[in-house]
């Protein structure tokens, strides 16, 4: 029998059933919940006359709603009626249904379910995670198997615990070397993404391998896997190694004791083979990464730092130069303008992408003693949880960007997606360090350009982009 | 779930790549706890000239001339015909709803992203896979005003109205079956209700640590 990788090891164990075209009925051992995806399962499960299986399973938050200011007034600083109600329902649903855990809006532990999965120790390795959002890929990062679904998959996995999938194929990008000073794991994956596009990934599961991605920490790792999905690849991994069982250890949904041992004997096997096939193999050499800045309005429309827009006129291909000249136009961009002479307007540090401690201590130490240019009109900090905004303020970090300029906000998704009342203005340019930097994500009109913690925060004090590695 | 077996229906064609599901159904209505009200908004963005809103009275905006959708001739399409990575981003079931409500049964694209592909299985909506160059095809007899197509389930064809053009597509059996009988799969996963409990009860001997 030839090796097995990762992502082999994991969908095997987990088969309860498969029909003969391959389709297969596999099972769910943590279903993360949130408000947004939820409400129509929930409903279509009561109209149904079902029960939910295992709410042992769920671990559920409200984030996508949430407002970043205002939380003194309680439910009423939600001031979205509408969007007060999603959060209403999530609460009334979880009251019906008890889960293994819920952080409820205004609750310490609440925060980005893909940043309070992991930090409660509700992900480990070896799970199977679901959630209804695409960015469950974060928590591959953990050796899981973790990946978005839609409502009607919630509702399945709610009533069944198992979900209907066919295996995707495997494919790993490596990343070998070291990095250099100032480039992080969201520079690996946007450098990944520029390299296999946006669909590069699509119907397989990324293995992050190379020493790179070893020399990174869970925070990191959980930051490319994050953005498996941008490459299309709806799971992206990691193998188990130290970093990952030192980073569980002792949290509260961890094993412990002698169970803790038992559970580690088991993790240290989630590693592909030697001699594992992958269908699909990408190398990229860590030295050569510099820090990456989006230019256009797909992830994959991404350059370095030191870097200049590019001329569509040099495209061959038609559909892509159109591709390219309509992200031009929406983000108002000439060709060939250096990165580095780009005008920022906003600066936004959080999403699931970057919103962790390390993230923000990242950020904090390039501003720390400096101020935001006076062309940046709002720099934001939203904390992915409760808890990464408790240990901030602990080592001082919100002081720091408090006397720089920038907003320290409650934590929630805040502008990555701008559901809430954080948001673009239409023309208004930002540095983020979310994932999308599609048309209108952060608010009608708005323009995105992704960046690393580091990058968005140097960014946000000199009010253009600059490189991070050269700053003092 | 709605069933899909045949349908014969106007086309019409969305002329850009990575069309992703912010694109198709803006944050901003997202906030529903419902399956519907999402067609008057379906590529909202797009298809106004200005920001919509939950609760606007989508009949008096100005729509936008230049967005294919909103010619005349397009009016009633049922396929949409899309190029690679349709669907990309954001897992939000409520852009197949959107598209549903809309009027589609059908999107034709060389590519789709997984998971706005498998939302729309759920949805009674069929995604096709065709060739580049099937598309491009599709794509320039499109030009043709009333320009129709016959999709076939049980055949898994793509045909022109006149036979001239037949393209074959594939499909998983199981989602075939299900939607050619629109059936309800939580329902059809239950009957294996003794098999997932077997299955569970191994599973938190083993691994007691993931039942805590």
């Amino acid at each position: 029998m030839t090796g097995r990788t990762l992502y082999d090891k994991l969908w095997d164990s987990h088969v309860v059933h498969v029909e003969q075209d391959g389709t297969a009925l596999l099972y769910i051992d943590r279903h993360l919940v949130h408000e947004v995806t939820s409400p129509q399962a929930f409903e279509g499960l009561k109209l149904a006359g079902r029960k939910p299986w295992r709410m042992g399973s769920v671990v559920a938050t409200a984030d996508h709603n949430t407002p970043t200011t205002g939380w003194e007034r309680g439910i009423a600083g939600i001031e979205d009626p509408i969007a007060r109600l999603q959060v209403e329902t999530l609460d009334a649903n979880l009251r019906e249904h008890p889960a293994k855990a819920y952080f409820p809006f205004l609750d310490k532990r609440q925060g980005i379910v893909h940043v309070i999965g992991p930090e409660s120790g509700a992900t480990l390795p070896g799970m199977t995670v679901v959630c209804g959002d695409s960015h469950t890929s974060t928590h591959g990062a953990f050796a899981c198997l973790a990946h978005g679904i839609g409502t009607s998959e919630v509702e399945h996995v709610l009533a069944t615990q198992c979900l209907v999938t066919k295996k995707m194929r495997n494919m790993r990008a490596s990343v070998e070397g070291a990095l250099g000073r100032g480039v992080t794991g969201k520079d690996v994956v946007l450098a990944v993404i520029g390299r296999i596009g946006t669909a590069g990934g699509t119907g397989c599961a990324v293995e992050f391998a190379g020493s790179a991605i070893r020399s990174l920490s869970m925070e990191g790792r959980m930051t490319v896997c994050n953005m498996a999905i941008e490459a299309g690849a709806r799971a992206g991994m990691v193998a188990v190694d130290e970093t990952t069982l030192e980073y569980l250890k002792g949290r509260p949904f961890a094993p412990a004791g002698t169970e803790w041992d038992q559970a580690v004997a088991t993790w240290r096997m989630l590693a592909s083979d030697p001699g594992a096939k992958f269908d699909r193999e990408v190398v990229l050499d860590a030295a050569a990464i510099a820090p990456q800045v989006t230019w256009g309005t797909s992830p994959e429309m991404v350059v370095p730092v030191e870097g200049e827009v590019p001329d569509p006129d040099k495209e061959k291909d038609a559909t892509r130069r159109e591709g390219m000249e309509r992200a031009l136009a929406y983000m108002g961009l000439k060709p060939r303008t250096p990165i580095q002479s780009i005008k920022l307007d906003k600066v936004f540090i959080g999403s699931c992408t970057n919103s962790r401690i390390e993230d923000l201590r990242a950020a904090a130490s390039v501003v720390r003693g400096k101020r935001v240019a006076a062309n940046v009109r709002l720099a934001l900090v939203v904390p992915g949880s409760g808890l990464v905004k408790a240990q901030a303020e602990k080592e001082g970090l919100d002081r720091v960007f408090r006397e720089s300029g920038f907003e320290w906000r409650e934590p929630g998704c805040s502008m990555c997606l701008a559901m809430n009342a954080d948001r673009l203005e239409s023309g208004e340019r930002c540095a983020a360090t979310s994932n999308r930097n599609f048309e209108g994500r952060q608010g009608a009109g708005g323009r995105t350009h992704l960046v690393s913690p580091a990058m968005a925060a140097a960014a946000a004090i000199a009010g253009h982009f600059v490189d991070v590695r050269a700053w003092r | 779930m709605e069933k899909f077996t045949i349908l014969n229906g106007l086309v019409a064609p969305l002329d850009r790549a990575n069309v992703d599901t912010d694109a198709i159904i803006p944050k901003q209505f997202l906030k529903s706890i419902k399956r519907t009200g999402y067609g008057e908004n379906c590529f909202d963005p797009w298809r106004y000239m200005d920001v919509g809103q939950p609760g606007m009275d989508n009949s008096r905006r100005p729509l936008n001339p230049g967005f294919v959708l909103n010619q005349p001739r397009y009016k009633g399409a049922q396929i949409l015909l899309a190029r690679k990575n349709f669907g990309c981003g954001s897992s939000r079931e409520h852009a197949p709803w959107a598209l549903q409500e809309y009027g589609f049964r059908c999107i034709i694209a060389p590519s789709f992203a997984d998971i706005f592909f498998n939302n729309c299985f759920k949805n009674g909506l069929l995604p096709v896979v065709l060739t580049e160059s099937q598309v491009d095809q599709l794509f320039y007899d499109s030009a043709l005003p009333g320009f129709r197509l016959i999709v076939d389930l049980e055949q898994q064809t793509v045909a022109t109205s006149d036979g001239a053009k037949v393209f074959r597509f594939e499909v998983d059996p199981s989602r075939r079956h299900s939607l050619l009988n629109g059936l309800d799969e939580i329902g059809l996963t239950l009957r294996r209700a003794d098999e997932i409990r077997a299955f569970e009860a191994r599973r938190r001997e083993q691994f007691p640590w993931l039942f805590r």
